[in-house]
């Protein structure tokens, strides 16, 4: 009993570091080779449901939806379960598609400048709050609320407030003498809208991770950088910043995740519209698969996969970074 | 100690690989078990009506029917947008109902996809339903379900702002009359119309009527008449008669903003009639004017009671029974004045016109009414519907004009349709 404690905290500390830096291979598998084939049968028997459960609910998806994205699916099929293959017919449709060129420049927009103010603004109210002052962590604890109250709450006050006739944006704006603005239904303000609402309610996020991050840069470094009359503008870009630079990169990757596949808050806001002013990919899958009486499933899974596509090209960019990190 | 933990772990292993082989055969039994789903003398229903529970008078005449041909139905609501993909996948598992209520232009969806039975395979009587009604279960020449009831659009005013604006309900016979009358309202202060033309098939629904109500037909989207309804639309909003919002707007937000009481017209259905009455607006209803005068065909909604295809044709007989027991006369009245939707046959909307005067207009309104996948667009419908509600937010928006918005629509219909 004890030892298995005592080796728990080891691991502990182990597995932080394996948060930030890639694993050393090492030590795992010698200790391994010892076991006689019963342990094998065992170690297999128990990764047996962890490989079904991947294959089932991750590997089977994922091809299922490659092999939809290739095939003429109709109404038709998905009763008698004939789908011809057409090849990257989907695809081309998808490309020659008017909604392709808005879509794409929406995605890149919504997903960009989410993530550069999420990051951004989750950093300052992070290294402000470390600060410890009276009232600081019932402060922070407000600003998680947009993270727990549920999409579809956040996303119809949103849309309550920034409604062009009795919304209260427009109201106040109005009340010092501006004219209305149609945050939702004009193309020039709909995209804008949707990625403010979305930038406030990812900042929770990144407050949280990167606020984690800082708690474990030593107080030791501040204390010298003071000593050696450091003012807080250079402790933060020469300490700070470049010491949360693997926790950042994980923040940055994730929020690029979750951002590229946002559906919710831009339907609940605009249904993608109006036209095509605030349609993503995610938001032109689930049209072309749902949003009409006759489902076109192969075109929205070949969207689909072009969004997953750019989630891997952001998880390739991430891994090249950390790699490069851990070089230097 | 540890060879006992050692011991644990294989016998977790053992237990862990029982569990999986378990679940496996488990799903193996589950998918083979599920075809038997309604045993003889079960007949299963489903309807777009989760509102109503077993204590409800639907729920109660459905199971009365039922009894009436010697069966028990086992009765399961769905909501209307879950009911489509419910009824496809239990196409494809060989499970489907016995009977099948769906909303009107899913009926297309699913004859298209083999699902369902026409009536010529069942026997049903049609005969004295209404063309125009029945029109939208209609491919081909074949029918493939009875209607039960049907509502459409027709404009509510209220009264009180009409009056300050010195505007006379009964002198709107056509887009200019109703043009001015707009502007008398915005004149006097009040606020014109609202109606909703979000990006979803409610968005064409609430179009369709004053596109149809031009001349234009749905297998033109760029022609002039057409044009010359966008253009209505587009200039109510640029002129400021109807709020920018209905861009956004849902059929039930639209439906708020008239219960405000600033609005002068409301373009909703019969649905809301009873949501009117509670409200305390004086209103009133006219139909929504065509171009040159006369009623515009609005698009008709309501569900079709349809008998989906079973591997045992034996059961037909009893689900027929059951239909037309649902839709004979006394039942469809009372049907039709729980859902206040109007009757689909002539004897039944005349005993609903008798118990209720108000329906009146609503009786003349589904008359003129037309079905959206008629004129054998079938399931061409959805496909030219998205691009319509899309050229409508385009031009709204003022991204492009209602002309160009309409030329792209056509184009995009066309190579979708092709």
């Amino acid at each position: 009993m004890s030892t298995d404690i005592l080796e728990r905290r080891e691991a502990v500390p182990d597995g932080r570091s394996g948060g930030t830096h890639v694993p050393p291979a090492g030590p795992g598998r010698p200790r391994r080779r010892r076991r006689p084939d019963a342990g094998q049968l065992t170690a297999w028997a128990f990764i047996a449901p962890v490989v079904l459960y991947l294959a089932v609910f991750y590997a089977y998806p994922l091809i299922r939806n490659v092999d939809l994205s290739v095939r003429d699916y109709t109404v038709r099929s998905f009763i008698d379960g004939t789908a011809p293959f057409i090849g990257f017919e989907n695809f081309t449709d998808v490309f020659a598609s008017p909604t392709f060129g808005p879509a794409l420049v929406n995605t890149l927009l919504f997903t960009g400048v989410s993530i550069a103010f999420q990051f951004s603004i989750g950093m300052a109210l992070a290294v402000f709050f470390f600060q410890r002052f009276p009232l600081s962590s019932t402060l922070r604890a407000l600003f998680l609320v947009p993270w727990l109250l549920p999409l579809i709450v956040s996303a119809s006050t949103w849309s309550w407030m920034l409604n062009s006739e009795s919304g209260v944006v427009n109201s106040v704006i109005e009340t010092f003498g501006g004219s209305q603005v149609n945050w939702l239904t004009s193309p020039q303000w709909a995209l804008t809208s949707v990625i403010v609402a979305n930038i406030w309610i990812g900042i929770p996020f990144n407050l949280v991770i990167l606020y984690g991050g800082l708690q474990n840069i030593s107080g030791d470094l501040y204390e010298a950088a003071a000593l050696d009359g450091a003012n807080a503008w250079q402790k933060f870009w020469r300490i700070t910043f470049p010491l949360l630079r693997p926790v950042s990169a994980i923040t940055i990757l994730l929020g690029l995740v979750y951002t590229l596949k946002v559906f919710d808050i831009i339907w609940i806001m605009t249904r993608g519209g109006p036209g095509d002013a605030s349609t993503t990919f995610a938001i032109w899958s689930y049209q072309l698969g749902f949003g009409s009486t006759l489902p076109t499933f192969g075109p929205a899974a070949a969207v689909g996969n072009l969004l997953i596509v750019m989630a891997l090209i952001c998880g390739f960019v991430y891994l090249r970074v950390q790699r490069k990190q851990s070089r230097s | 100690m540890i060879s006992f933990i050692r011991s644990k772990k294989t016998a977790v292993a053992v237990v862990g690989l029982a569990a999986v082989s378990l679940a496996l055969t488990g799903c193996a039994g589950g998918s083979s078990g599920g075809s038997s789903s309604a045993a003889s003398g079960t007949y299963t229903f489903w309807d777009p009506y989760p509102q109503f529970d077993d204590s409800s008078d639907w729920a109660k005449l459905v199971q009365a029917c039922g009894t009436e041909a010697g069966v028990t139905v086992e009765r399961t609501g769905y909501d209307t947008s879950d009911l489509t993909s419910k009824a496809l996948l239990a196409g494809q598992q060989g499970n489907s109902p016995d009977l099948l209520l769906v909303d009107n232009p899913v009926v297309s969806t699913l004859a298209e996809a083999g699902l369902l039975t026409d009536t010529d395979e069942t026997g049903a009587d049609t005969s004295d339903i209404e063309q125009n009604i029945l029109a939208a279960g209609q491919i081909d020449g074949a029918t493939y379900g009875v209607p039960i009831g049907a509502n459409t659009l027709a404009l509510y005013y209220n009264k009180t702002v009409l009056d300050a604006a010195g505007v006379d309900p009964a002198s709107i016979t056509d887009w200019n009359t109703l043009t001015s009358a707009l502007e008398k309202v915005s004149a006097s202060g009040g606020k014109g119309i609202t109606f909703s033309a979000i990006g979803t098939e409610e968005g064409s629904f609430q179009f369709l009527p004053w596109y149809w109500g031009s001349g234009a037909e749905l297998t033109d989207l760029s022609s002039d008449d057409a044009v010359s309804a966008l253009d209505l639309w587009t200039g109510w909003v640029e002129d400021g008669y109807a709020p920018n919002s209905v861009i956004g707007n849902t059929q039930t937000t639209s439906w708020q903003e008239f219960l405000t009481g600033e609005y002068a017209f409301g373009e909703n259905g019969t649905w809301q009639l009873a949501g009117v009455k509670d409200s305390g607006i004086d209103y009133g209803i006219i139909s929504i004017p065509a171009k040159d005068g006369g009623a515009a065909p609005a698009p008709t909604g309501g569900e079709f009671l349809t008998v989906p295809v079973q591997s045992d044709d034996a059961r037909y007989d009893v689900s027929e029974k059951i239909r037309a027991c649902l839709t004979s006369t006394d039942n469809l009245v009372a049907t039709d004045t729980t859902l206040s939707y109007v009757a689909p046959t002539k004897d039944a909307q005349e005993q609903q016109v008798q118990a209720d005067p108000d329906l009146e207009p609503w009786v003349t309104a589904v008359g003129d009414a037309k079905g959206r996948t008629s004129d054998d667009l079938g399931t061409e419908y959805p496909k030219i519907s998205e691009q319509l509600w899309k050229a409508v937010q385009n031009s709204l928006s003022g991204s492009s004009s209602a002309q160009d918005a309409l030329d792209e629509a056509q184009q995009a219909a066309e190579s979708a349709t092709k």
